[in-house]
């Protein structure tokens, strides 16, 4: 396994990636790339980058994407995933899209249990738009529209995506892991790993909330970033499997006939 | 009064915060986050200023007309596809005669486009841009001081119409900083029966869009249409730049219209007889204006960072009265004055003399 | 008269500082100026520039086409931007970390070791002010007492020392152009 790490997984381009250094943006582009290869999907993979940072990740993946608006990625998934159901559909989400401009799209394709995977890149921030409060912004954290801190009472609390989503019936497989950490990203990759192999296996929605590190918006080193997960981040948003229903099954309809 | 170097986002927020904007609900966009980064500084040092920093542009929205129900002066901003995300409540907006103002640093488009300058979504600020029968009111400030100038002017007409108004711009006003002075705004009059403060022991009253018996819905449509006779009569804006012995004239707004300023100098130098029109209003159109010049001009060219858009305006004012051509680069490029110059001279040898 | 300046280097570099100052020096003085900074998706890599125009009549597109100085804070920004100085133009560079020179003949080159004069100064994060002062020393937009007076209006009153350093560091790269 560690040889791999030192190859090009075939299903990433051989881009230079434009990420600042240190961003885990490109750790979770490389892992979602790898597990592709591994489980021998990339014929069927369609892959949906946000708005954000990673709105270039088409540049990087070699898999068939389509590019969506801010937030709708799980609608454009839903409707490719229905239109053509041998399709392996991943959205790729900041934490803005998300759960905030688009948390009713995410919110409903999860309750419709949509047989797809999102990964959600929590970096406590916009990364894209230049460092302004994202809804996992930690209270008393600094952005450019907290000037003075995150305020629980003026701007509200950290969104905790995992612990809501997980509440939801029809969400299958949910886990919050972060890719601050050589074991962190061993961890990561086998939570995305999972999570495709409960699409491929039709068991229904699953969510790999990624802890993220954005040392350009933090103002903090890559060390310090990472860090800084360890020490805050990840108390605020503890890592774990939150819910993981795939040993029960396919769902059965429950319509009357 | 000072002078101040400020870049086109912050005086927009200053101005509008000078102008008793007590409420501004936003969400993050390139290229006018430091607008709303402005108001997240600056919005809840003015007593009772509020900030927020919305979940989407369609909360944002719908959040400025709340307060604007409630009497608050209002603004929302974001760049285009933010504003695509807007045109549900702006319709509602106008349907309701709320006033507010919005802005719209415009980007490159359509979907995601890019961040860069253009001048895409004329159509959609002009004709409305959501569902319905309606207008809104449009400028297209060229300089950073007619950003403070007209901010300032947008309250006085919202209120003064209760309606919404649209400060329409482009990447480059937005981040451009030029020398401003902020004049001392018009004091407020708006009527109190408008507002929406709790009926008290008195009568209640209700601010509403949905009219479903068709006949009073379209009173209401027709109330709105003389309305916007009366705006379009009183309220157009334009300036005219060596326009008087000009043979062949500009039409440009915004930031097309200062590239074509300086293409004219070039000209100018040149002996060409060379001027320019430029909409400040660009709903209501100075059509009737345009129209007059066409008496003493029998060529204008229209230049837009777009396909061409206000070129159907210019054609609807000249009625065919003069030729028209058109320059456009859409995209996000900003042409350089002596690439325009040398366009306008290829056309202005066609005029004969 | 109408000059157009661009500012260029990386992130941390304090080049938008430049530019600002420069603008508001300008304006100061009474000229008409506009500045107009890089922005978005372009700063992702680290490297960040503006152009600043100044001018006795109004000034109608703040884009540079062709520039007529180019101060190059790292060598990206020499590449990015030398070819497009117009004839007879200048560029002034940080030769305390660029290594090439521009090959062209038509403009004026001005090495300024402003980095390592910096550091001698005892703070590296001045390179930019001594930048400053040589650029106006040679051009003589604006003078000294004014961009100084800008300067420290930007800086707020907050720290004494701060403009006392940046008095002499501006001092250091005005006197190190010789006329
Ligand atoms: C309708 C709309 N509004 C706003 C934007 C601007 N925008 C692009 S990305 C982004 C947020 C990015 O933050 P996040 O989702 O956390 O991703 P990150 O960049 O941090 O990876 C925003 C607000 C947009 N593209 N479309
Ligand atoms: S801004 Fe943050 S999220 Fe975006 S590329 Fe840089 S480090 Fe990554």
């Amino acid at each position: 396994m560690s040889k791999k790490v030192f190859s090009r997984p075939r299903s990433l381009k051989e881009a230079v990636f434009h990420y600042c250094p240190g961003c885990g943006h490109s750790i979770a582009h490389r892992l979602v790339a790898e597990v592709i290869d591994e489980l021998d999907i990339r014929s069927r993979v369609i892959g949906i980058p946000p708005a954000g940072c990673a709105v270039l990740a088409y540049n990087y993946f070699d898999v068939d994407m389509i590019e969506a608006q801010h937030g709708r990625g799980p609608a454009t998934a839903t409707g490719i995933k229905r239109a053509r159901p041998d399709s392996i559909v991943f959205s790729y989400q900041g934490d803005g899209d998300l759960a905030a401009i688009g948390i009713a799209e995410s919110l409903h394709a999860a309750n419709r249990g949509e047989n797809i995977t999102v990964i959600f890149i929590n970096n406590a921030c916009y990364g894209m738009t230049g460092g302004q409060m994202a809804p996992t912004t930690m209270l008393q954290q600094r952005t450019t529209t907290t000037p003075s801190g995150r305020n629980n009472i003026l701007d509200g609390y950290p969104v905790k995506v995992s612990e809501i989503f997980s509440r939801l019936p029809g969400v299958t497989y949910l886990e919050r892991v972060t890719v601050n950490s050589p074991a962190g990203v061993n961890k990561t990759k086998k939570a995305i790993k999972k999570a495709f192999r409960c699409q491929i296996d039709g068991l229904g929605f699953s969510l790999i909330e990624i802890l993220s590190p954005c040392p350009t918006n933090w103002k903090l080193s890559p060390v310090d970033s990472c860090k800084w997960i360890d020490d805050v981040m990840s108390k605020e948003f503890p890592l774990g499997v939150f819910k993981d229903n795939t040993g029960a099954g396919k769902k059965t309809g429950e319509a009357a006939p | 009064m000072n002078k101040v170097l400020m870049s086109g986002n912050n005086i927009i927020g200053e101005a509008a915060i000078r102008s008793g904007c007590r409420f501004y609900a936003g969400y993050p966009i390139t290229p006018q986050n430091e607008l709303t980064e402005y108001m997240a500084e600056h919005m809840r040092e003015a007593p009772g200023g509020v900030f927020i920093q919305s979940e989407s542009e369609i909360a944002a929205i719908h959040m400025i007309i709340g307060a604007s129900a409630t009497g608050a002066r209002v603004m929302t901003s974001s760049s285009s596809p933010g504003i695509s995300l807007k045109q549900e409540g702006i319709s509602s907006m106008a349907a309701c005669e709320l006033p507010g103002v919005i802005v719209n640093i415009m980007r490159g488009g359509p979907g995601l486009g890019n961040i860069r300058p253009a001048q895409g979504d004329y159509f959609q600020a002009t004709r409305g841009g959501g569902h319905g029968d309606y207008r809104t009111i449009v400028f297209g400030p060229a300089t950073c001081q007619e950003l403070a100038d007209l901010t300032m002017s947008a309250y006085d007409l919202a209120d003064k119409y209760r309606t919404p108004v649209m400060i329409l711009a482009d990447g480059m006003m937005g981040q451009m900083m030029e020398p401003v002075i902020f004049k001392k705004p018009k004091p407020r009059h708006y009527n109190e029966n408008f507002i929406l403060k709790g009926a008290g022991s008195g009568k209640s009253k209700f601010i509403r869009g949905l009219i479903l018996d068709a006949i009073d819905m379209e009173e209401h449509n027709w109330k709105l249409e003389r309305k916007y006779q009366v705006i379009k009569a009183r309220e157009t804006l334009h300036e005219e730049h060596r326009t008087e012995d000009a043979k062949l004239v500009i039409v440009a707004y915004g930031t097309a219209a200062r590239i074509a300023k300086g293409a004219i100098k070039r000209l100018r130098d040149n002996g060409m007889q060379v001027g320019l029109f430029r909409p400040i209003t660009l709903w209501p159109f100075p059509e009737a204006e345009l129209r007059a010049l066409s008496a003493r001009v029998k060529k204008f060219l229209v230049f837009e960072m777009s396909t061409g858009q206000m070129l159907d305006d210019v054609r609807l004012a000249l009625q065919g009265y003069a030729d028209i051509e058109f320059h456009g680069r859409p995209g996000g490029v900003v042409p350089t004055p002596s690439e325009l110059a040398n366009v306008i001279a290829r056309h202005y040898k066609e005029t004969g003399k | 008269m109408m000059i157009k300046t661009i500012f260029s280097g990386f992130g941390g570099q304090g080049v938008l500082m430049m530019g600002y100052s420069f603008a508001h020096s300008a304006m100061n003085k009474g000229y008409q100026t506009t500045y107009l900074p890089s922005y978005g998706a372009e700063m992702r890599g680290g490297t960040a520039n503006c152009t600043v125009a100044v001018a006795d009549e109004e000034i109608a597109s703040p884009v540079a086409s062709e520039p007529d100085h180019l101060i190059a804070m790292n060598s990206p920004s020499l590449f990015n931007f030398q070819n497009k100085i117009t004839s007879g133009g200048a560029i002034f560079l940080n030769s305390s970390i660029i290594e090439s020179r521009p090959s062209r003949k038509d403009i004026k080159v001005y090495a300024i070791p402003c980095g390592d004069m910096a550091q001698e100064l005892g703070n590296t994060r001045v390179a930019n002010v001594i930048m400053m002062g040589a650029f106006l020393k040679e051009t003589g937009i604006v003078s000294a007492d004014i961009y100084l007076k800008s300067l420290e209006t930007i800086m707020g009153s907050k720290k004494k020392s701060a403009a006392e350093i940046n008095r002499k560091a501006f001092a250091a790269g005005f006197d190190f152009i010789k006329k």
